[in-house]
C-alpha cells in the first residue's frame, strides 16, 4: 500500500437548525484500520478542504467509540449506521456523511434524537420495583428466559431503526421500532409485567404500533442485531387483543 | 433547612444514577447533568462482570474475603473501612439490580451465575453477557426516567460542568454550566452538588475510555480547592485492542472463561498461530504465576506482557503484540458468555476470535485516583461530594477487575443519602452574588479562548500530551522521565495561551468546549506526574525499576495534591492509610 494514499470524504455541513445545508469535501491520510470517527478527529486536528479552504472541525455526535453508546449515528454513504463501527477499508469512496434526515440537525452531523427517550417515557420502560432498600432476590428465570431477554436489552437507542423506517415522519408520528421493542422486554420480564396494559395502551392509536407496514428495513439496519420485527409481531398480537378485550368490556 | 432539598448531581453513569435514585427516593429534589444523554454514559463500555461474594458456587467466599482480595490487589493503599462496608453491600447491591430487570446470566437452576476474575481464586463475578456494565446502566436509567417521569427529577442533557459556585465562607452553593448547543453560561444554585464525572482517559491520548472522560470536572474542582488524592495511580489494561481512535478494552472475562495469553517462543515467528504447536507456545503468565495464572490483577500482567514484548523481544512479529486466546473454548459458552465483546473484535479487527488468537497489548483504561472524600463521600469543599471513578476511595494502588461496578453504586448510594443529610442541615446561603461573578468569570474564559489568535490547535497539543502521558507516566516510571515530563507540561501550558481556535461560532462550537478541557486536563497531568516522581517505591499500578520494593515504613501514605493559585502549580500533603482491619503484608501472586 502506497504511503501517501488518502481517503476522501463528503460531508453534509450546517451551521445551525436554521441555516441552510452545504458540502465540504476532505482528504485525510489513509491509515490501516481506520474508522470514519478517526477521519474526523484528523480533520478537526487540521480542518482545511480538498481545495485548501480553511473551515471549522465536523460537529458530531460520539462517545464511546465502541458501538455501545449509541452516540455517533449518521448517514454513511446513505445508509444509518454507527460511525465508530464504520471502517474506511469497507466504504466505497469517496465517503457521504450526512446526518440523519428525520431528526432535527443541531449541526453538521449532530443530531436531536431526545424522541427516543420521550418515547420510553410515555411506554413505561422500567421495572417498578418497591424500592432500594434491601428485599432480596430477583424473581427467579431460567437460563432461557435470560438469553431472550438479554438480545432485547442491549438496545442502544441510536434510531437507525427510525431513520431507516419508511413509516416513522411527521404524517404518522410512529413511535419506531425500538420503543415497541422496549415494550416487549418490560412485558415479558416477571415484575415489568405489572405495567404491561399501560404499555400496551400506549401503542395504540395514530403513531402506535398500527403504522408498522413491514417494510423490515429496521431490522436491516440495526447494529446489534435486534429481532426488530420479531418484537413488533409479538407486540402487535398483544395490543389487538388487548383491543379487542377493551371493546368487550365496554 | 429545606426538608426537601435541592441536589445536583454531575454525571449520569453508574455513580450519579445511583446517587439520583437515593435521593428523590428520599424526597430531594434533583438537577441531574450531563455531557451526553445520560443513557449514553462511559458506564455502558464497562464489560465482565459486578463482583459481590454471594458464595453460590460452593466455594466459601465471604464478603471478608472479598475485602481481603480487594484491599491485598490495592496493594494495601485504600482506607480499609470504605471498602469492608463496599464489600458487606455488595451482594444486597446485586440483589437490587436482579429486581431491577437486570438479565444476568443464569444457572441451569434459573439462580445468578458467577464467573472467575483477575486478583482472586473465587467466583464472584455476576455478568450479562459480556456488556454488564450497559445492562446495570440501562436499568438506573430506567428508574431514573421513572422519578424523571414523576417529576422528581429534571434532567440537564448536553450541558457541561464548568465549576462550583462558592461563596465568601468556601461553602458551595451551586455550580456554573455550559449549554453545549447555545453556548449559553448559566449558573444553578443547588443545597449540595456530587460529582461523578468518572475517568480521565483522555489525558493519555488514547484509551479505553469515552470521549467524555476527560477529568475537566475533577481538574475544575481540583483548581478551585478540592484536594486530588493518588492521582499518580494509573491502571493500564493487559488486554486492548489498539486501534487509529481509542483503545477498545477486551474485557478481562475473557480470561475468566478460560481465555489464555501466549507468544511464539520464537522471536519473529511469522508462522499463522493455530499452527504454532503447544510446545512452541510461551504461556508466560501460567508459568511466572502458577497459583492466579492468566487472572493475576492488572498491574501484574500489565507488567508482564511488557516484560515479554521489550525485554525478551517476543512481540507477535516484533511488535508490541501478545495472543490472547480462546479458540480452544466451545463456541456456544463462546457465545452464551462473551458475545458482546467478541462482537467488537470482530467489527473493528475483523477477526473471528472463535477461529483466531486475538492481538492484543495493554492500554490506559482507569484512575483510581481522584477527588479526595471522606468515608461520606464529602470533599473537603462543605457541599461538594464525589463518587464513582471520579474520587479516590476504594481501590487503593490497583483495582481488580470488576470492582468499579459496584464501587460506583456503592459510592453513589452513600454520597446521595449524605448530601440530602448535609443539605438538611446546613444553613442558608449568605447571599446570592456568587453565582454572577462565577458566571461572568467563566463567560470571560470562554471570550479569552475566542479572541485567542496564536497559532497552537488545541487538538494537536492534545496529541502531544497524550504521547507524553502514555510514554512517561504509565506503565514504566523513571525519576529523570517524569521530571521531564513536569517540564514538557508547562511547556504546553506556555503554548496553550497561544492556542488558536478553528471554530469561533457562538453555536454547537465543540471546539472551544474542547480546549476548555484541554486546558483543566493539562493542569490534572502535573498532579499525576509530580505525584509519580515523588513517590519512590513500587506499589500496585506505580512501578519504579529504581525503587523496586513497597515501602510501607515512607510510603504508605494517601498523596493529597492542592492547587497553588499563586504559583499556578500543585504542593502535596500525606495522610496515613487506615489500615485498622487487615495488616499490611506482602503481595506475592
Amino acid at each position: 500500500m502506497a504511503d501517501n494514499k488518502t481517503v476522501v470524504i463528503k460531508i453534509k455541513r450546517q451551521d445551525n437548525p436554521n441555516q441552510a445545508s452545504r458540502w465540504e469535501e476532505f482528504s485525510v491520510p489513509y491509515r490501516p484500520n481506520m474508522n470514519v470517527i478517526s477521519a474526523l478527529m484528523d480533520i478537526a486536528a487540521d480542518p482545511v478542504t480538498r481545495d485548501g479552504k480553511k473551515t471549522t472541525p465536523i460537529t458530531y455526535d460520539s462517545n464511546c467509540l465502541e458501538e455501545v453508546c449509541g452516540s455517533c449515528a449518521m448517514l454513511i454513504n446513505g445508509r444509518a449506521r454507527m460511525a465508530c463501527s464504520a471502517l474506511v477499508d469497507q466504504l466505497e469512496q469517496p465517503i457521504r456523511l450526512e446526518p440523519f434526515s428525520k431528526f432535527p440537525v443541531v449541526r453538521d452531523l449532530a443530531t436531536d434524537r431526545s424522541v427516543i427517550f420521550e418515547n420510553l417515557k410515555a411506554v413505561k420502560a422500567w421495572v417498578p420495583i418497591d424500592g432500594t432498600y434491601d428485599l432480596g432476590s430477583g424473581p427467579r428465570m431460567t437460563a432461557e428466559e435470560q438469553e431472550a431477554a438479554y438480545p432485547l436489552s442491549r438496545c442502544i437507542s441510536c434510531c437507525c431503526c427510525m431513520e431507516a423506517c419508511p413509516q416513522f415522519n411527521e404524517d404518522t408520528g410512529f413511535v419506531g421500532a425500538a420503543t415497541i421493542s422496549q415494550v416487549r422486554l418490560f412485558n415479558t420480564h416477571p415484575t415489568g409485567a405489572a405495567l404491561k396494559r399501560e404499555r400496551l395502551a400506549a401503542l395504540m392509536g395514530d403513531g402506535g404500533i398500527q403504522e408498522c407496514g413491514y417494510a423490515q428495513n429496521c431490522v436491516e439496519v440495526c447494529p446489534k442485531d435486534i429481532p426488530l420485527t420479531r418484537s413488533i409481531s409479538e407486540v402487535g398480537g398483544d395490543v389487538m387483543k388487548q383491543a379487542v378485550g377493551d371493546l368487550f368490556r365496554r | 433547612m429545606a426538608s426537601n432539598p435541592k441536589i445536583i448531581v454531575i454525571g449520569g453513569g453508574l455513580a450519579g444514577l445511583s446517587a439520583v435514585i437515593k435521593i428523590a427516593e428520599m424526597g430531594g429534589q434533583v438537577d441531574l447533568f450531563s455531557i451526553v444523554p445520560v443513557k449514553r454514559s462511559h458506564s455502558v463500555c464497562a464489560q465482565g462482570g459486578i463482583n459481590a461474594a454471594k458464595n453460590l458456587k460452593g466455594e466459601g467466599d465471604s464478603t471478608w474475603k472479598h475485602f481481603d482480595d480487594t484491599i491485598y490487589g490495592g496493594d494495601f493503599l485504600a482506607n480499609q473501612p470504605p471498602v469492608k462496608a463496599m464489600c458487606d453491600a455488595a451482594p444486597g447491591i446485586i440483589d437490587l439490580l436482579d429486581r431491577m430487570g437486570v438479565p444476568f446470566n443464569r444457572t441451569p437452576e434459573g439462580l445468578l451465575d458467577f464467573r472467575r476474575f483477575g486478583g482472586t481464586l473465587y467466583n464472584r463475578t455476576a455478568f450479562a453477557g459480556a456488556t454488564t456494565g450497559q445492562q446495570l446502566l440501562y436499568a438506573l436509567d430506567e428508574q431514573v426516567r421513572r422519578y424523571e417521569a414523576e417529576g422528581k427529577v429534571k434532567k440537564y442533557e448536553h450541558w457541561e460542568f464548568l465549576s462550583a459556585v462558592l461563596d465568601g465562607n468556601r461553602v458551595c452553593r451551586g455550580i456554573c454550566a455550559m449549554d453545549l448547543r447555545s453556548m449559553e453560561v448559566r449558573t444553578f444554585p443547588a443545597d449540595a452538588i456530587i460529582v461523578c464525572t468518572g475517568g480521565i482517559g483522555a489525558i493519555f491520548g488514547k484509551s479505553t475510555n469515552s470521549v467524555v472522560c476527560t477529568g475537566s470536572a475533577q481538574s475544575a474542582l481540583y483548581q478551585q480547592g478540592c484536594y486530588y488524592a493518588n492521582g499518580e495511580f494509573i491502571q493500564v489494561h493487559p488486554t486492548s485492542i489498539p486501534g487509529e481512535d481509542k483503545l477498545r478494552l477486551m474485557s478481562e472475562s475473557a480470561r475468566g472463561e478460560g481465555g489464555r495469553v501466549w507468544v511464539p517462543k520464537t522471536p519473529g515467528d511469522k508462522r499463522d498461530p493455530k499452527s504454532i504447536p503447544q510446545s512452541e507456545r510461551w504461556y508466560f503468565l501460567e508459568e511466572w504465576y502458577p497459583k492466579y495464572g492468566n487472572l493475576v490483577p492488572r498491574d501484574v500482567a500489565t507488567r508482564a506482557i511488557f516484560k515479554v514484548v521489550y525485554e525478551h523481544n517476543l512481540g507477535i512479529d516484533g511488535k508490541p503484540m501478545v495472543y490472547l486466546d480462546l479458540t480452544h473454548i466451545d463456541r456456544r459458552i463462546l457465545d452464551r458468555k462473551l458475545e458482546g465483546i467478541l462482537e467488537i473484535y470482530e467489527k473493528f479487527v475483523g477477526d473471528d476470535p472463535r477461529e483466531v488468537p486475538m492481538k492484543i497489548f495493554p492500554g490506559m483504561h482507569y484512575t483510581m485516583g481522584g477527588m479526595w472524600v471522606d468515608f461520606n463521600q464529602a470533599t473537603n469543599i462543605p457541599g461538594i461530594y464525589s463518587a464513582g471513578e471520579s474520587e479516590y476511595q476504594y481501590h487503593g494502588a490497583n483495582r481488580l477487575g470488576a470492582n468499579s461496578l459496584v464501587s460506583c453504586i456503592f459510592g453513589g448510594f452513600i454520597a446521595g443519602p449524605a448530601a440530602v443529610q448535609y443539605a438538611r442541615d446546613a444553613a442558608s446561603a449568605p447571599g446570592n452574588g456568587h453565582f454572577d461573578a462565577e458566571r461572568k468569570r467563566q463567560e470571560e474564559n470562554n471570550a479569552t479562548l475566542m479572541k485567542s489568535d496564536g497559532k497552537e490547535n488545541p487538538f494537536k497539543l492534545w496529541r502531544e500530551l497524550g504521547e507524553l502521558m502514555t510514554k512517561n507516566c504509565t506503565v514504566i516510571r523513571y525519576n529523570k522521565a517524569l521530571q521531564e515530563t513536569d517540564v514538557k507540561l508547562c511547556e504546553l501550558l506556555e503554548r496553550f495561551r497561544h492556542i488558536n481556535l478553528s471554530d469561533r461560532s457562538q453555536w454547537a462550537n465543540t471546539t472551544v468546549v474542547f480546549a476548555r478541557q484541554l486546558y483543566n486536563m493539562l493542569q490534572l497531568s502535573r498532579v499525576i506526574a509530580q505525584g509519580a516522581a515523588m513517590r519512590d517505591e513500587s506499589r500496585g499500578s506505580h512501578y519504579k525499576p529504581d525503587f523496586p520494593d513497597r515501602d510501607d515504613k515512607n510510603w504508605l501514605k494517601t498523596t493529597k495534591a492542592y492547587f497553588a493559585p499563586d504559583a499556578d502549580e500543585p504542593k502535596f500533603e500525606f495522610e496515613p492509610v487506615d489500615i485498622s482491619l487487615i495488616p499490611p503484608r506482602p503481595r506475592k501472586y
